[in-house]
This record gives structure tokens, sequence and C-alpha cells, in this order.
């Protein structure tokens, strides 16, 4: 007998659940609750884009913040030149992140374990600098964005609810597609140089090109996100690719279960929601939060998601 | 013709020569095999000749192509495939998937991204026939991980099988199998002979006579002796240097 509904239903649920949640609002009457979740959303492509070189790949990016950054400052440059279409702001994000992916990746595979983390770490360390002193772009403090990207012309996304929308159609989107690279060829591949690289290059691939091409796509999903939480927030700042948030990613993948997509989405949405309800009932509440992940990890190798899954 | 030409090939691990001025020629179809006290540096011989590990000097030549500066994947991808004394597989995946990953390798462009590869019906009837080759078509669908030892020794044979080596590199298949498993991995041995060229390491010297056409003695990293398995079996400074404990049997 199986309880456990299969991932794709799972998946239909929370993506169902996401889609009502605006009507819940405003039954509740309670606008900020889209907001949050818009913030939720933006959170939960970036974990998922995370755990597809994390989970699958096993590269641990203690750095992933920096294309959160490389997204946000996208909207916020060219915007300022007066580009304010939503597509080109992709378009910027997903080559900048797609520049930068490949010039640090190609550096830090040539490490693993700490060393990896360490030096991915040490690159968006740099790319967090470097927006500091990015004065015309009010370097440590950022800059307020006067208005939210245009999609075909239209200003839509100004409207909470819209963006919601964008956010939600896109993070379906991208989940999509990161199942579809994780049962691929490729995916096998990725997954196979995680398990055992040298039996890997013994039956003929070299995970080099693999793990650099999966880095890759990760930091652009990334960049995505980081566009849309520029709009959501209507502010852009150096805080985006802080250290703090790389590790906050990591944290979100590790709470919904490593090498489990949805548990990425569902990760992200459980710590920012505890986030959001801990920091009510105390100022203390990071270590609550530290206290419940270590609970989390300590009873659930598999994060959130092995907590549903069916015990043999 | 032969097919692997090994000249003056070298490896030191700090002061302790390894592989010391080795030569090595492997005829085209031929089963050669090396044998070797523990330590005379045979897994270290193989490692240079796959590319797994680099080697300090001298030349390995594959069908008169020479091989040294090429990473291990690379050869694989020319024809030379080998084996690990050290079961080494992908242990989450399961029996078939091992093997299909390798049919994967040197069937088409593995960027491929979004059809899913558990579907692909020539990846997996390949795979099937290679795990049916050695014994082991019911266990295609359990983890990899969770086989007995014999049955790992058998998926790192059926693995090897897929790449379609023209070269096969084979270190000690038998250690650790069972009775039952060694006479089924000796009989795919022996029905690999002619179209495959064998390089065999191997304790097992009853499977080493019965199989190989000829047999090569390495000691303190170089080949002593080569010759027909009744040759090195009377050569008296083969059974001072290495089959003096089983003089006996
Ligand atoms: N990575 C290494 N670093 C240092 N020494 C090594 C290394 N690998 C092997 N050696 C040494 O090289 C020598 C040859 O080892 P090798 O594994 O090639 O022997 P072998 O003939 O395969 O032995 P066995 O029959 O036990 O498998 C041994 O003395 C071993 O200790
Ligand atoms: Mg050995």
């Amino acid at each position: 007998m199986r309880l456990i509904p299969t991932r794709a239903w799972a998946a239909t649920i929370l993506f169902t659940a996401f889609a009502v949640l605006p009507f819940l609002a405003v039954a509740l009457d309670d606008s900020y609750l889209v907001v949050i979740a818009s913030r939720i959303l933006c959170y939960a492509i970036a974990a998922l884009a995370l755990d597809l070189i994390l989970g699958y790949g096993g590269m641990v990016s203690f750095g992933h913040a920096a294309y959160l950054g490389i997204g946000a400052y996208a909207v916020a440059i060219l915007s300022r030149a007066g580009i304010t279409d939503l597509g080109l702001h992709m378009l910027a994000a997903i080559a900048a992140a797609a520049v930068f992916a490949l010039v640090t990746g190609a550096i830090s595979l040539r490490t693993r374990g700490i060393y990896f983390i360490m030096i991915t770490l040490a690159f968006a360390q740099m790319a967090y600098f470097f927006f500091v002193s990015l004065s015309a772009y009010g370097g440590d403090d950022g800059v307020t964005l006067n208005a939210r990207s245009t999609l075909f012309g239209q200003t839509i996304l100004e409207d909470d609810t819209a963006l919601y929308y964008a956010v939600l159609v896109l993070l379906i989107g991208l989940y999509l597609l990161a199942v579809a690279i994780t049962r691929s060829r490729f995916g096998r591949v990725l997954t196979g140089a995680r398990e055992n690289p040298v039996r890997m290059q013994a039956i003929g691939f070299s995970p080099f090109r693999y793990q650099l091409t999966a880095f890759v796509i990760s930091g652009c999903m990334t960049a995505i996100a980081g566009v849309m939480l520029a709009n959501q927030t209507s502010y852009v700042s150096p805080a985006f690719m802080n250290w703090h948030r790389s590790g906050e990613l990591v944290v979100m993948v590790v709470f919904g279960g490593i090498g489990n997509l949805l548990g990425a989405v569902a990760g992200a949405t459980i710590a920012l929601l505890l986030e959001e309800w801990l920091a009510v009932l105390t100022k203390h509440w990071p270590l609550l939060f530290g206290l419940i992940l270590v609970l989390v990890v300590l009873y659930s190798r598999d994060g959130l998601s092995g907590l549903f899954r069916r015990r043999r | 013709m032969n097919l692997l030409e090994v000249r003056n090939l070298r490896k030191s691990y700090g002061a302790l020569k390894v592989t010391d001025d080795l030569d090595l020629s492997v005829e085209e179809g031929e089963l050669h095999a090396i044998i070797g006290p523990n330590g005379a540096g045979k897994s270290t011989l193989i490692a240079q000749l796959s590319g797994q590990a680099t080697s300090d000097g001298g030349s390995v030549r594959f069908d008169g192509t020479e091989m040294m500066g090429r990473p291990m994947h690379r050869r694989v991808r020319v024809g030379m495939s080998r084996s690990f004394q050290i079961t080494s597989i992908l242990p989450g995946f399961t029996a078939l998937e091992n093997v299909a990953s390798a049919v994967q390798a040197r069937s088409g462009s593995s960027f491929r991204f979004f059809s899913p590869v558990a579907e692909e019906r020539d990846l997996n009837d390949q795979a099937l026939a290679a795990l049916d080759r050695v014994g082991i078509a019911d266990r295609a669908f359990f983890n990899a991980g969770s086989l007995s030892h014999g049955e790992k020794r058998q998926l790192e044979l059926a693995i090897a099988l897929a790449t379609r080596p023209r070269l096969l590199l084979l270190d000690e298949p038998l250690a650790g199998t069972s009775g039952a498993e060694a006479d089924r991995l000796i009989q795919v041995m022996r029905g690999l002979k002619g179209d495959v060229t064998l390089v065999l390491i191997e304790h097992d010297m009853d499977a080493v006579f019965a199989l190989a056409d000829r047999v090569s003695v390495l000691v303190y990293g170089r080949i002593i002796a080569t010759g027909t398995p009744d040759r090195i079996r009377d050569d008296p400074q083969v059974r001072a240097a290495y089959l003096g404990e089983e003089e006996g049997t």
C-alpha cells in the first residue's frame, strides 16, 4: 500500500496551493500574504537551482547568493538605462550569470569538498565587494527601483498579485525543467559523477564538462530568481549576495531534503515561514530556527520530504 | 600484430620504483595473463595503461597510437577498457543503470537534457544483455550497492563489457567470488577470447593456466618472463621468484 503520493501528485498539490493562495489573501483581506508568498517563490526558484547541483551533482556551492545579486543588479542597471522590459532583464541576468558561473565554476571545479565550498564562497564575496564599491549604484546602500519591470510594454507587474503569478509560472516552469534534466542522459551523468567520478571516467565520461554545465544552468536559474526578487522588493543592494544569504539557500535545500527538487521548494517555503513566525514570537528566533533545523536533520536525513516518505 | 605495445614504462612512489622500465607486448586477440606476488605493481600497471594514473616516462601504444598523456575517459573511447580490483560501481544506481551508463557513454551525446534516459530501450536492452552474459540479469533492478560481493564483481565485468572494448584490462576479476560465480566469470572470459584482447591479472593460478594464451610474470615492477603457460610453469627463474610457494600443487 502506498500512503505517499508520487512526486507528481505532491507537486500538483503544492503548486495548486500556491495558485489559490491569492484568493485566500483576498478572503482574509491580508494583502501582505501575497507579498511574503512572492518572496517565498523567488527563494524557492533559487533553492531549486541550488539543489540541482548540490543534490544531484554533489557540488556544495556556498556562493549562490551571488547569482541572486547578479539578477537583481541586471534589473537595476538596465532600468536606470531606460530598459524596462522583463524579457531583456532576464536575458541580461542569464548572460551575466552564465559568464560568472562559467569562469568561477571552471576554477572551483578543480577542487573538491571543503575547498569547493570555500572557493565558491570567495568568488561570491568578490562579487559582493565589487557591488559595494559600485558607487554609481549606491555602493553599500544599494538603489531603490522606481518601477518594476514591464511585460510587453505593460506595467502589469506593478500589481502584487500579477507579480506573484509571474513568479509562480516561472517556478513551475523551472521545476519541470529541473525534473526533466535530472531524468535525462545529462542528469544520469551528473548523478553518476557524484556517486563515483572514477567509475564515470572508466566508462568514458569526463565529469568536469557535465559538472560545469550543471553549475552554469544552476547559476542562470538563480539569476532568474534574483530578477524577480528585485522586482518584489523594488530595491537592490549588495546584501542580495551576502554570504549569509548563500548559507540560507543551503539551509533551505537541506531543510527540504537534498536531491529532492520539490523538497527544495518546500524547504524554502517552510524556512521563510518559520522565519516570519518565529520573528514575531521572539527576537531570539534564529536560535529556535537553528534548533528546528538540527532536529529535522537529525531525525530525517532526507529533510522534510523524508518525513513524508514511506518507511522501508 | 601487437594491439598493445608498452616500452620503458616507469613510475615511482617516492623512492619505490613500482614500474621499472617495463616492456610488454600484447597481440591482437590473445588472452595475456599477468601474474606476480602481492605488491609487484600489477594494479599500478593497469592504472598506468588505462590512464587513471600518470606515468613518469615511457610509451604506451594502442593500435599504433601513442596513449601517453591521454586521460582515462579518452582511452576508453578508443577501445581500452578496464575493471577494478576493488569494486568500483555506482552504488545508488540499479545494476541496469550502471551498465546502461556505460552503453550511453559510447552511443551518442550525453548533452541531452529533456528526454528521460530510463526510457531509452536501446540502452536498456544492451545493458540487460551484458548483465545476462555475466549471469546477474535477475538483479537488474536491484540497487548496485545492495548486491552481494560476488554479484558486484560480476557487475564490474558487465560494465566493462558494455563499453565494447577492443582491449580489456581485468584486475583480479575473480577476487572474492564464490566457486559458482568464478566459474561463470571464467566462462565469460573464455567466450570473449578471440573477439576481445584481454590482459588478465589474476591470483587464481588454475584460472590463469586454463585461460591464458601467454603469461607474463611481474616482479618488483619488471617483467621477468613471458611465454606460454607451460613454458612459464617450468621456468626455473619464475619458480624461484614466484611459483616456488606452489611447488607442491
Ligand atoms: N598511491 C600509492 N602511493 C604510494 N605507494 C603505492 C600507491 N599505490 C601503490 N603503492 C605501492 O606500490 C606497490 C605496488 O602496488 P600495486 O597495488 O600495484 O600491487 P599489486 O601487484 O596490484 O598487488 P596486489 O596483488 O596486492 O593487488 C606496493 O608496494 C604499494 O604499496
Ligand atoms: Mg593489485
